[in-house]
């Protein structure tokens, strides 16, 4: 899937109170936490995202709390892609069973800014920054991610994995 | 192979595993919150089972929110209550709950040799057990609660070996801080820290919890603590079920090993806004507090309350500051009942709060006012943490906190109490 946006660019050790700050974790709606999404790093971020936009941010990116709102904040924002120098675990893994598109690129993070179009294809990992004239590529996905992509997520790969030894009918 | 890698051996039933391997592990445990637990159970409908694989192993614990501050909270506590209910977990209500990571061990239900997954980032903690626990979030733990399964990368091990006595007034809180003030927030991202050394093997369990707690702030997977006496004789009369110790091998493939000489490091603190941002006591300036928070489960602890009302005793909480205590757990409070310690605190002019994770992450019970210093027991300073993102929060030990309290800035205990 090629993907085509505007990006917003952070520093390093973006966390998830800075993602999604605690006081809002009394809802679990995605919809409802995207009003809020990225408040405790940039309060004007709910007013200049647009659908399909990119968040690219340094190294160990969603660090701290486990919370899945963060993600789910995140993606019910719009953004289709996050590009960071590494991610923290539990957000990888997070944004991988909910479907956020994330991708590993160290050197995308330095020669993109705030502003640029980037063009992501998530298949491939090629990404290009249209207003520099510049193309990176993504480290892969290890092929066991892969696979729980093509199930669909977690969820439904638990579920297949269920069926399979008849717990589920 | 190193501890994490024999207890995840032993859960995906294999001879040996190797870093970057990945595996399916059983699980003995799995954990969620008030928080947490909704989306958990939202993900577990849609699996499709009617039940989870043993209600045995899934504990719920409505701790973050709880007693319920607001309509939108209690609302999530209900759902978390009838699911809990539906399904005959291990659940504890308000009056008997404590803070997860302080409850769980206590109560026995993590022991040695575990695999424990918990939708709580602190879910490392029990480490300290010789057990192998992290943190992940709602969907995993939804997964998990079906199966009784997870799958996982065996991370590589980073050893960490603490060579010297403690000096007076410096606990796990400091090793942890200054170990993180070294390595940086992702000195450790994605490997699990094992934690050794003559040092270390004199602390106690409060204090190895304490530093198992804190192996998510750089990054960690896990932070693991080899069984010794001092974890048996924790676990002797609190174990209902028999349980499997595991020792790393002498020959164990470390990716690296980082040696700290600590007789002489003072107690720490983490300057806003990082965990990484540590300074002894003696060089943060004489900071002007208005709050101190002394809890949490990663200093909630019945030896976190004894330090502090060591300092705290006979003394009083400065006009300007609001000193908060908060005991980790019905039992913690309990015995620091019976000890004497909630009447130095309340004496001192302390607030003491029923077992909450509340003002740790801006929740309730001690929210920051922009412009307001706090100095808190807690896990992270990040921007906004505690309230308002023009707040600052300074990470230390109890001690630290306790003294600070009393000053009305940061200053070292023995300025305070000798």
């Amino acid at each position: 899937m090629k993907l085509s946006g505007t990006v917003h660019k952070y520093g390093v050790n973006v966390d998830t109170d800075a993602i999604i700050p605690a006081r809002y974790l009394n809802v679990s709606e995605g919809a409802e936490l995207a009003k809020h999404a990225m408040e405790g790093i940039d309060v004007q971020f709910v007013n200049r995202v647009s659908a399909g936009d990119f968040i690219v941010a340094g190294a160990n990116f969603g660090c701290g709390s486990s919370r899945e709102h963060a993600p789910l904040a995140i993606k019910a924002s719009g953004v289709a892609c996050v590009v960071a120098g590494s991610f923290a675990r539990i957000f990888f893994r997070n944004a991988i069973n909910i479907g956020l598109p994330i991708l590993t690129c160290e050197e995308v993070v330095a020669g993109t800014e705030s502003g640029d179009t980037l063009e992501i294809d998530l298949e491939t990992g090629r990404i290009r920054n249209v207003t520099r004239g510049t193309v990176y590529r993504a480290q892969p996905y290890p092929q066991f991610m892969l696979e729980l992509i093509a199930a669909g997520g977690l969820i439904e790969h638990t579920r297949a994995r269920l069926k399979a030894r008849g717990v589920i009918p | 192979m190193t501890l994490a890698e024999k207890i995840l051996a032993a859960h995906a039933g294999k001879a040996r595993v190797d870093p970057g391997e990945l595996v399916n592990a059983r699980v003995d445990l799995v954990l969620s919150n008030d928080i947490t637990a909704p989306i958990a159970i939202r993900e577990f409908r849609r699996i499709g089972v009617s039940r989870v694989f043993d209600p045995r192993k899934v504990v719920m614990v409505p701790d973050h929110f709880t007693p319920n501050k607001d309509i939108l909270s209690a609302e999530q506590a209900r759902l978390v209550r009838d699911f809990a209910l539906e399904q005959g977990l291990v659940y504890f209500e308000v009056g008997r709950m404590g803070i997860e990571h302080v409850l769980l061990p206590e109560q026995g239900l993590v022991l040695p040799g575990d695999v424990v997954i918990g939708a709580d980032s602190h879910t490392c903690t029990y480490g300290a057990l010789g057990a192998f626990s992290t943190g992940m979030g709602s969907t995993d733990i939804a997964s998990a609660m079906a199966s009784g399964e997870i799958w996982m990368k065996v991370p590589a091990t980073i050893r960490f070996v603490y060579r010297g006595s403690l000096p007076q007034w410096v606990g796990g809180k400091d090793l942890i801080l200054h170990t993180i003030g070294d390595i940086g927030v992702d000195g450790a991202l994605y490997s699990a820290m094992e934690f050794s050394g003559e040092a270390v093997r004199n602390l106690s369990m409060d204090g190895r919890f304490t530093m198992a707690n804190m192996a998510i702030e750089a990054g960690a997977k896990a932070g693991l603590f080899a069984v010794d006496e001092a974890t048996e004789e924790y676990v002797r009369d609190r174990a209902r079920r028999p349980y499997q110790v595991y020792q790393p091998d002498r020959d164990a493939g470390y990716e690296r090993v980082v040696e700290y000489d600590i007789s002489r490091i003072e107690p720490q603190v983490a300057c806003p806004h990082s965990p990484a941002n540590t300074r002894p006591v003696s060089q943060v300036g004489g900071i002007e507090i208005d709050q101190a928070v002394i809890g949490s489960c990663t200093n909630g602890r019945l030896e976190d309350l004894r330090i502090a009302a060591r300092v705290l005793r006979g003394r009083q909480v400065h006009p300007r500051v609001r000193c908060i205590v908060i005991p980790g757990s019905q039992r913690v409070y309990l015995e620091a009942l019976r000890e004497g310690l909630m009447e130095v605190f309340v004496g001192s002019g302390a607030a003491v709060s029923t077992p909450t994770c509340g003002p740790c992450l801006g929740g309730y019970m001690g929210v920051l006012a922009a412009g307001e210093r706090c100095v808190s027991t807690t896990n992270r300073n990040f921007v906004g943490r505690m309230g308002s993102p023009q707040s600052e929060v300074y990470l230390s030990n109890p001690a630290v906190a306790a003294a600070s309290a009393v000053a009305g800035r940061i200053v070292s205990p023995v300025e305070v109490a000798g």
